[in-house]
């Protein structure tokens, strides 16, 4: 057991797959109501720490996300429905074809530079917005259209169960997927690439490389995160599916909680969490009182919760220092 | 098709979106900052027209005496209390706060004045136009085309002619040796988001005259901006001008195949630019 | 032998500013070449326009014999050239081994197992190995040059750049860096040093070029430098100073 929790990435994976099983085992004994309520957490969850990872480990700062979340929905749909390709298999493509898309959208997008890429991600999500809902042949237009192959998982608890342990999967996943990701080479070169760029580039680090690899796994993601939010909701429209409203959630979610840490996400989601069910009766006061929130964390306390509580316990929960192994001791 | 006509139209369009360009890079120009909220700052302008008229009684017109100052000193204050102390060379905190501040004013104008679309009336002149031949010309676009260059030899003269402008200029090339020339670059800063949304003043109110307005519909603003400055050229002010026009151009065009290619038109024809002439049309100046 | 480093007619202008004339030099392998002139003559340019950082306007630049003047910088690090920075620029957000791990791992295109081995190693040199776990961020003058070498030689150069390495640094300090050139000579490494401080380049170099203006000026070995009048006129400004030092 020693050996097992030896470095911190196994003492991370030993965890991470306890609280895995635990909240997998409630698809057997929690409630649907309880089960549903956490599907929306849980894909909340996976969007902030994909926009975590591009915007506060890339400096990738995009307000376009919405893109891939409207492109994994409508391409579950299309996969599954009209070429019958097994809702599974199709969930798993729906990645592929993202990667497929953004790799150009990345290569034109890296031409500019900051707030001007900021937008230029919102134009790239407003194209795939208006070619799908500008075609009612395939797309249904406007009005959106609805998931077939799923109906034919019954009764509908059963569908509740199953998004609900996808949508455990994907949360836990996409945690590992960051704090393994910064743990390894790509990490260290994203983290100098945070400091500095030019610093990172002469001493070999090929910049667009690492930033495009990051932006094309991060649209994969937001994608399969996208067709499981259509996984659950059945209904698709393309104004909702492809609104800016998403990537705002993930800023917020990213900038209260902490940027630049896995911890900070987690917070953030939380409190977005708990604040939206509280908020929810408030129409367009609840979007103000979080525009106004992210607006002052970003003036008073930039590292937000996360960056406050670390700041008086020095706690890490997902440490990515890197340390020489004793093997690599002064040779004397 | 008539192609002429859809020319001339785009032309005429492409005045307003030179006018959204233009507020955009000169903030860019000045600070290297893009402010995501700036199109919400045209519907709001367009909000605070509709009620000065409703107030007053005025004349959308008249209301630019009263919008474009109030602008100003909203783009002054906000810099000086805001956005300045997110100016930290981090592109981070620029973007999260306008984006922040965009999303508390869209939904701030829809509390206010409901999701509906509204406009300003400008009596008659709104339809009023000139016949050329088979053209058919409105006195709105065609005002707002001439307003469009007005501001645009203005600010050229105001950056190169006067101490405040060149001041401009030297806290866009370094604002570290500004400084030591005496210059306040925050200061700058305060003034350049005032001057920013007192153009933007303009274009809210000729837009508001020209056709219906929404809370909703700030985004769209801001890519439009957007999309001139990059067809244009980043920091060439006269290249925001072609940048608007062909813009507006490539809108009516794609238009006039199907309505739904209208926005759809302008995207391709950016992204198109970015492909091919990344720097834009007109690269980059000594102007700002 | 054919040079590991050819520059031939290399210029560069900021604007209407020529910082680089028309600028032609051959380093061989295993050379020290000291390069010297006043502020503002080109020296920091010159360096950015060899390591990538900064592209030149015309010319060429071969290096072990390949066209290098139109690849990014990163893949020059990779082909093996190395540099430093005049003002220390660390990942001020990552420990001292962290940011020597970046070079060991990216600028010699191995892994991060690999790179622990390598940085551990340069770490020991530069005198850095028992702050390694500390934020380059907190670091004192001193140990930020020491660490801007360190990451240099992280990514294992043929030919090292260095800016300025000795600026600001006591005389112990600089006997010390001294010892550590010369070990890195032995290794064979060609190396090009920009310093201000003449007694430390003449020690260490085996040739010395003078540019001022953007143009090489003269070049030869230390001591023929040293004597040179125009050098001593133009360079150090010392010429009416020690004469009227002699008449005295």
């Amino acid at each position: 057991m020693r050996s097992l929790l030896y470095t911190p990435e196994r003492r991370i994976a030993v965890i991470g797959f306890l609280v895995a099983a635990v909240l997998i085992s409630m698809a057997s004994w929690g409630e649907i109501r309880t089960m549903s309520l956490l599907i929306e957490f849980f894909y909340l969850l996976a969007l902030s720490q994909l926009w975590n990872l591009l915007a506060g480990y890339a400096g990738l700062v995009s307000v376009g996300q919405q893109a891939w979340i409207g492109i994994g929905g409508y391409a579950l749909l299309v996969m599954a429905d009209d070429f019958g390709i097994p809702l599974g298999l199709a969930f798993l493509l729906v990645g592929v074809v993202a990667a497929l898309l953004s790799y150009p959208a990345a290569k034109l997008l890296f031409r500019l530079r900051g707030g001007y890429y900021a937008i230029g991600t919102w134009v790239v999500s407003e194209v795939f917005y208006l070619l799908i809902s500008g075609s009612t042949s395939w797309s249904g237009g406007g009005l959106g259209r609805s998931l077939q192959a799923a109906r034919f998982i019954q009764p509908p608890a059963m569908r509740i169960t199953l998004v609900y342990v996808i949508a455990v999967v994907l949360a836990i996943g996409s945690i590992a997927l960051v704090y393994y990701l910064m743990r390894s080479r790509l990490g260290l070169g994203l983290t100098a690439i945070r400091d500095s760029e030019m610093g990172a580039a002469s001493l070999g680090v090929n910049v667009n490389k690492l930033k495009l690899f990051v932006y094309v796994v991060c649209a994969a993601g937001t994608a399969i995160v996208g067709a499981l939010i259509y996984l659950n909701a059945l209904n698709i429209i393309p104004k909702a599916a492809f609104s800016v409203n998403w990537t705002a959630y993930m800023i917020f979610m990213v900038v209260i909680g902490g940027i630049g840490t896995i911890e900070g996400p987690i917070f953030g989601t939380i409190v977005f969490f708990l604040l939206r069910q509280y908020l929810s009766d408030f129409g367009e006061w609840s979007l103000i009182i979080l525009g106004c929130a992210a607006v002052i964390i970003m003036l008073v306390a930039p590292q937000g919760l996360w960056g406050i509580i670390r700041g008086r316990s020095q706690i890490e929960l997902f440490p990515v220092r890197r340390k020489l192994s004793p093997n690599f001791e002064k040779s004397e | 098709m008539d192609w002429l006509n859809a020319i001339v139209q785009g032309i005429l369009l492409g005045g307003l979106y030179a006018l959204y360009g233009t507020g955009l890079s000169l903030i860019f120009g000045v600070m290297r900052i893009v402010n995501l909220a700036h199109g919400d700052f045209i519907v709001l302008a367009a909000y605070l027209s509709l009620v000065v008229t409703q107030i007053a009684g005025l004349s959308p017109f008249a209301t630019i005496l009263a919008v474009v100052p109030l602008l100003f000193v909203f783009g002054y204050v906000l810099q000086k209390t805001v956005l300045n102390r997110a100016l930290t060379g981090n592109l981070l905190p620029p973007v999260v706060i306008t984006f922040g501040i965009s999303i508390i004013l869209q939904n701030a104008l829809q509390l206010i004045f409901s999701p509906n679309s509204q406009g300003l009336d400008a009596g008659s002149l709104e339809t009023a136009s000139i016949q050329l031949g088979r053209l058919n010309i409105g006195w709105v676009p065609f005002i707002t085309l001439i307003t469009a260059i007005v501001v645009l030899a203005i600010l050229q003269l105001f950056l190169t002619r006067t101490a405040l402008g060149r001041a401009f200029r030297a806290t866009s090339d370094n604002p570290g040796i500004a400084e030591l020339m005496g210059i306040n670059s925050r200061q700058i800063y305060g003034i350049a988001l005032g001057l920013s949304l007192a153009i933007v003043a303009l274009a809210g109110i000729l837009l508001g005259i020209r056709t219906n307005f929404a809370p909703a519909e700030g985004p769209a603003r801001l890519l439009f901006a957007f999309e001139t400055v990059i067809i244009g050229g980043l920091g060439n002010l006269w290249g925001t001008l072609i940048g608007g026009i062909i813009l507006g151009i490539a809108q009516v065009i794609g238009a006039s195949f199907n309505p739904g290619w209208f926005q759809l038109a302008g995207h391709v024809v950016t992204l198109l630019v970015l492909a091919f002439l990344p720097s834009g049309l007109f690269p980059r100046t000594r102007e700002l | 032998m054919a040079p590991i480093l050819q520059l031939q007619s290399v210029s560069k202008s900021f604007g209407a500013l020529q910082v680089i004339n028309q600028i032609s030099l051959d380093v061989k392998e295993g050379e020290t070449l000291g390069i010297l002139g006043p502020n503002g003559a080109g020296k920091t340019t010159l360096l950015n326009l060899i390591s990538g950082d900064l592209a030149l306007d015309t010319g060429t630049i071969f290096f072990l014999g390949e066209p290098v003047h139109s690849i990014p910088a990163s893949r020059r690090c990779q082909l093996g050239i190395g540099r430093t920075n005049q003002i220390p620029k660390p990942f001020e957000g990552m420990t001292v081994l962290e940011n020597v791990l970046v070079g060991a791992t990216y600028g010699q295109n191995k892994s991060q197992n690999e790179g622990y081995k390598k940085s551990a190693e340069v770490l020991e040199l530069t005198g850095l190995y028992d702050q390694r776990d500390k934020l380059a961020g907190n670091l004192r003058l001193l140990e930020r040059k020491r660490l801007e070498l360190a990451r240099a030689l992280a990514t294992n150069p043929d030919l090292l750049l260095l800016d300025e390495i000795a600026g600001g640094l006591t005389d112990h300090e600089v006997a010390e860096l001294l010892t550590v050139i010369r070990t890195l000579k032995e290794q064979g490494r060609t190396i090009i040093w920009i310093e201000h401080i003449v007694h430390a380049l003449v020690s260490a170099a085996d040739r010395i070029v003078a540019i001022n203006f953007g143009s090489v000026l003269i070049e030869g070995n230390p001591a023929s430098i040293l004597e040179n009048p125009m050098f001593r006129q133009v360079y150090l400004g010392v010429e009416t100073e020690i004469t009227a030092k002699d008449h005295a």
